[in-house]
């Protein structure tokens, strides 16, 4: 009985903050959209692709999931693995730099 | 969203709370329901499962000799006799950012144990899923007509098929998992359910809107991967 009392007490945010966000998902989804649009190239088209991508995930995990307002322990357990991932895809890049060499040297040049 | 006062520890913020939490006997996440972060190793380990998917996909766009598909122009739509390119994609994303939105509010009056618009928003939720696999549904059939399969395709490197499959239809499934529950939750709190502490079917756990937070982490994380996909697949 203690417990459940205990619980229900859990902390609740303001309406505001989830609008907020909510907006500004909105407006960041368009930007990434007009950055189609507009039909940029080359570091321009992707360095903004990755802004806006990795600031829309930020966004969605810190206040819709909460992870902003979750305690440290929680927190750092899900984030840390996230480097395996970075440590992967350097991997491959180096992987498919040498596979589409190779592509190029036996099929194009012609070995 | 931690309960502060269970088990009698404090919230402290930062490394310092975090070497309390892990150095602390029993339990580390303290006040953290156990469904809670069961679900965050659960949403972990899917994010390994779709991170594999992408670099994959980097991989065999990076290593073809020939041209890849541009997406802009095999998303794009022929509306009212003008080309616009990526734009059921488009409104998929506002679709299903709208849900997100929508499930982000249904978390928030579950705390507040408001169970009219909690369900209401829950049910919101569910029908933007809907029409967001609807829309998937358009595309694929769109996309098999124009003769793009698995192992190849009239635009380009015969790869593209294969990843835009696989990766769209394992987000799709996971969306389709979700709707179901999400119908399911709607359904439990307009019964009152999770007022009355009323167990689940596989469970012996006591019914409360801890759940709809529950549900609204997988629904995000649902969105958190399209974000990816719409960056790397559809923009890229």
């Amino acid at each position: 009985m203690e417990k459940t009392k205990k619980q229900e007490q859990t902390s609740t945010h303001k309406i505001g903050i989830y609008l907020w966000i909510w907006g500004l998902l909105f407006v960041l989804s368009f930007f990434s959209y007009m950055v189609d649009w507009y039909q940029f190239q080359g570091m321009l088209r992707w360095s903004l692709i990755l802004f806006f991508m990795f600031l829309k995930a930020g966004l969605i995990m810190a206040f819709f999931m909460h992870l902003y307002w979750e305690r440290y322990a929680l927190v750092n357990v899900l984030l840390w693995p996230m480097t395996a991932i970075a440590c992967f895809i350097f991997l491959m890049v180096a992987e498919f730099e040498y596979t589409v060499f190779t592509r190029f040297f036996y099929f194009v040049v012609g070995g | 969203m931690s309960d502060l006062r269970i088990e009698g520890y404090e919230f402290k913020p930062g490394f310092k709370g975090m070497a309390k939490d892990t150095g602390s006997d029993q339990t580390m996440f303290k006040g953290v329901h156990w469904g809670k972060a069961m679900m965050w190793i659960f949403l972990l380990s899917d994010t390994f499962i779709f991170s594999c998917f992408l670099i994959s996909y980097m991989k065999g766009r990076g290593s073809t000799i020939i041209d890849w598909p541009n997406p802009s122009e095999v998303f794009g739509l022929h509306v009212f006799g003008v080309d616009v390119p990526l734009l059921l994609i488009a409104i998929m994303t506002f679709v299903l950012i709208t849900s997100s939105g929508t499930m982000a509010l249904a978390v928030k009056y579950g705390y507040e144990k408001n169970k009219k618009m909690c369900g209401w928003l829950i049910l919101a939720t569910a029908i933007g899923g809907l029409t967001f696999v609807g829309m998937q549904a358009f595309e694929w059939g769109k996309l098999i007509h124009e003769g793009v399969r698995p192992w190849q395709n009239p635009f380009g490197a015969p790869q593209f098929g294969s990843f835009f499959f696989m990766i769209t239809g394992f987000h799709g499934t996971h969306v389709s998992i979700g709707v179901i529950f999400l119908f399911i939750y709607a359904y439990k709190t307009f019964a009152g359910h999770y007022d009355q502490g009323k167990r689940g079917w596989f469970t012996t756990m006591k019914g409360d809107y801890v759940e709809i937070e529950i549900l609204g982490l997988y629904w995000h994380f649902v969105d958190l991967v399209w974000v990816f996909i719409f960056a790397f697949f559809y923009l890229w």
